[in-house]
């Protein structure tokens, strides 16, 4: 039944090929063109011992006998198997060469040049949507109507209160290791109480608010941009402004808000978890009991070393809200670009609180708050 | 009709019995569909009868609450190997192509001939899926062009190409002519013909618009309350004696398709 497809020249009738066998795809798959060799003298090709024919098998056909010399309409085979030989002959028939793909020299050097070109762009837009946030939250701010309390209190459960445990952890963590790196250092002087100053300075100006907006830029601005993407991809967008509503109002603000709210929170947070952090590590392998620290803190901390650091929690609130939705938008309907856009909000998001955080820093140090 | 079938007696696709449900809703109950070798079956209902969930069952998408289902002589609910049997001898066009976008639309096609064939010499492979490309009737440069950048009748063309690369005997269409155009929906239908025709293929074909109904379609089977409510040829379909099914064939786009119909054929 399944013989395997063969072209032979007939011996009685000269300048005649014959193929036999079963030309399917299970039978011809593995072999590629290996029915060439008969190449010039033939003038017919006898295909009516085939037993079965797809279109692979047609395919083949059609190119074994071109490369015989012999036209493919000269093939002669069974007559239920005429259609799909057709078939075949009419889609080969059009050769229109498929465009080449340009070299990758050339694409990598197009490419270099639209990110060089797009990140001017990119920076303008950003500001842009900045102004409009600004614009928008005032507008808003004297109109209740347009208050979306429903989804900015949804927003403030999953961009906060689901991501304390996280932020909590991680502080904490992190504030015994300022305090382990501080001992070792300090210890050389003698002066391991110091390790209280370290720890407390640290997260109060700089560490609580930082990590919590390194945390939620990788948690919230990913979120953000995926959501609304999924919905641009959708022409949900769109629906919306035709029903005459303004997408910032409803999808940007409520989140904007939601995070103005919870970052400062949630920073709060992260510093009293950072300090649990360091209070550990002081009581267990430093010998400073939670009372000394508790007292040392007293003698350390000055109002201005908080706000500091809170001052920046509603800049860092507003960079990773605002570019996470901006990449929202830019979002063009594929898969792929929900996926390039949600790694490049993440990406510009830690950046630029980075970026911010160090500028604030040195701005606080030369005025010397 | 065209194609001599092997077997005639042959049943494609057998459904016995078949209850789909989701939680409360119980979408089909004791549904019993067959589909002969070498037919275009057109498959129709009201919207939300469960035409695209029975389609579902059929590839085995979605087990069903109770019943059984034969594809091809295999039962679908006897393990993966026979299910991944039955993938290489069916193909399906999803509504709107379902291509995977981060690809070209050859590379689309090449993706099930490289699963089920991997051995295939990639020349030859690249070659079969631009036969297959241009027996869609698309273009050789669409070849090489992203989904995004087609058109949504491309995109079921190319679509097609790919449920069509492994030659399979037994072909699913989920409304393939909604949002064509009346001349792309008129070319498509006339393009299944004749592959059709060259396949050899049985074709398993939801949809919603009358005139493929009346244009290509060898049998039609209604669904409706959860059953198939009648399946026969067209003229003996069409008087039946149920409200929906009377208010479907004629009404008065029934009409205008069954008169285009008659004078087309």
């Amino acid at each position: 039944m399944s013989e395997s497809p063969d072209i032979q020249s007939d011996p009685d009738r000269p300048g005649q090929l014959v193929a036999t066998g079963d030309w399917r795809i299970d039978t011809v798959g593995g072999q590629g063109s290996p029915f060439g060799g008969h190449s010039g003298d033939c003038d017919a090709l006898d295909a009516t011992g085939v037993e079965h024919l797809d279109s692979v098998g047609a395919l083949l056909l059609v190119q074994a006998a071109e490369q015989a010399g012999i036209a493919p309409e000269f093939i002669v085979l069974r007559d239920e198997q005429r259609p799909l030989l057709e078939a075949v002959i009419a889609a080969v028939g059009d050769r229109e060469p498929e465009p080449d793909p340009e070299p990758a020299w050339v694409s990598f050097l197009a490419h270099i040049g639209e990110v060089t070109t797009s990140f001017g762009g990119g920076f303008k837009l950003f500001l842009g949507f900045v102004g409009l946030g600004m614009e928008s939250l005032v507008r808003t701010l004297f109109r209740p109507r347009q208050w979306r309390i429903t989804s900015t209190v949804h927003y403030m459960e999953q961009t906060g209160l689901n991501a304390l445990p996280l932020v909590m952890l991680l502080s904490f963590l992190i504030g015994a290791v300022i305090a382990y790196l501080g001992a070792t250092v300090l210890r050389e002087f003698g002066a391991e109480l110091f390790v209280v100053d370290l720890t407390t300075i640290a997260f109060f100006r700089e560490m609580g608010v930082l990590v919590t907006a390194i945390i939620l830029a990788g948690r919230t601005a990913s979120a953000f941009t995926a959501q609304i993407g999924t919905m641009k991809a959708r022409e949900e967008i769109d629906a919306m402004r035709t029903l005459g509503l303004d997408p910032f109002v409803l999808l940007v603000m409520p989140r904007l808000v939601a995070l103005l709210f919870m970052l400062p929170i949630l920073a709060a947070a992260a510093t009293l978890a950072g300090m649990a952090g360091g209070m550990t590590v002081s009581a267990f392998s430093l010998g400073i009991g939670p009372d000394l620290f508790m007292s040392r803190i007293h003698e350390t901390l000055e109002l201005r070393h908080y706000l500091v650091g809170l001052v920046k929690a509603p800049l860092f609130a507003a960079v990773i809200a605002l570019i996470g939705c901006l990449e929202g938008f830019k979002v063009t309907g594929t898969a792929q670009s929900v996926g390039e856009r949600t790694t490049s909000a993440v990406v510009q998001s830690i950046s630029l609180v980075i970026v911010i955080n160090a500028l604030a820093a040195v701005f606080f140090m030369e005025v010397g708050w | 009709m065209v194609s001599t079938p092997e077997r005639t007696d042959a049943h494609v696709v057998k459904v016995r019995g078949l209850r789909n449900q989701f939680g409360p809703t119980v979408v089909h109950q004791g549904l019993d569909l067959d589909v002969r070798r070498g037919e275009i079956l057109g498959v129709v209902g009201g919207s939300g009868s469960g035409k695209s969930v029975l389609m579902r069952a059929v590839l085995g998408l979605r087990p069903p609450q109770a019943g059984t289902i034969e594809v091809l002589g295999e039962r679908i609910d006897r393990g993966v190997s026979a299910r991944s049997r039955l993938r290489r001898r069916t193909g399906v066009l999803f509504q709107d192509g379902a291509l995977f976008s981060s690809l070209t639309v050859r590379e689309n096609v090449e993706v099930p001939i490289s699963t089920h064939y991997p051995d295939m010499p990639s020349a030859l492979r690249r070659d079969l899926a631009r036969l297959k490309i241009r027996m869609v009737g698309l273009s050789a440069t669409a070849g090489a062009k992203l989904p995004s950048e087609l058109s949504g009748g491309m995109r079921k063309r190319a679509g097609l190409a790919r449920a069509l690369a492994v030659d399979p005997e037994l072909l699913f269409l989920d409304e393939p002519t909604a949002g064509l155009d009346p001349i792309g929906a008129a070319a498509f239908d006339e393009l299944l013909v004749t592959l059709r025709q060259a396949l050899g293929l049985t074709v398993f074909l939801i949809t919603h618009d009358l005139d493929t109904l009346y244009a290509i379609c060898d049998r039609v089977a209604v669904i409706g309350d959860g059953r198939i409510l009648v399946s026969g040829p067209l003229s003996e379909v069409e008087h039946f004696e149920h409200e929906w099914v009377r208010d479907y064939f004629h009404g008065p786009r029934a009409r205008a398709a069954n008169q285009a119909g008659r004078a087309g054929s």
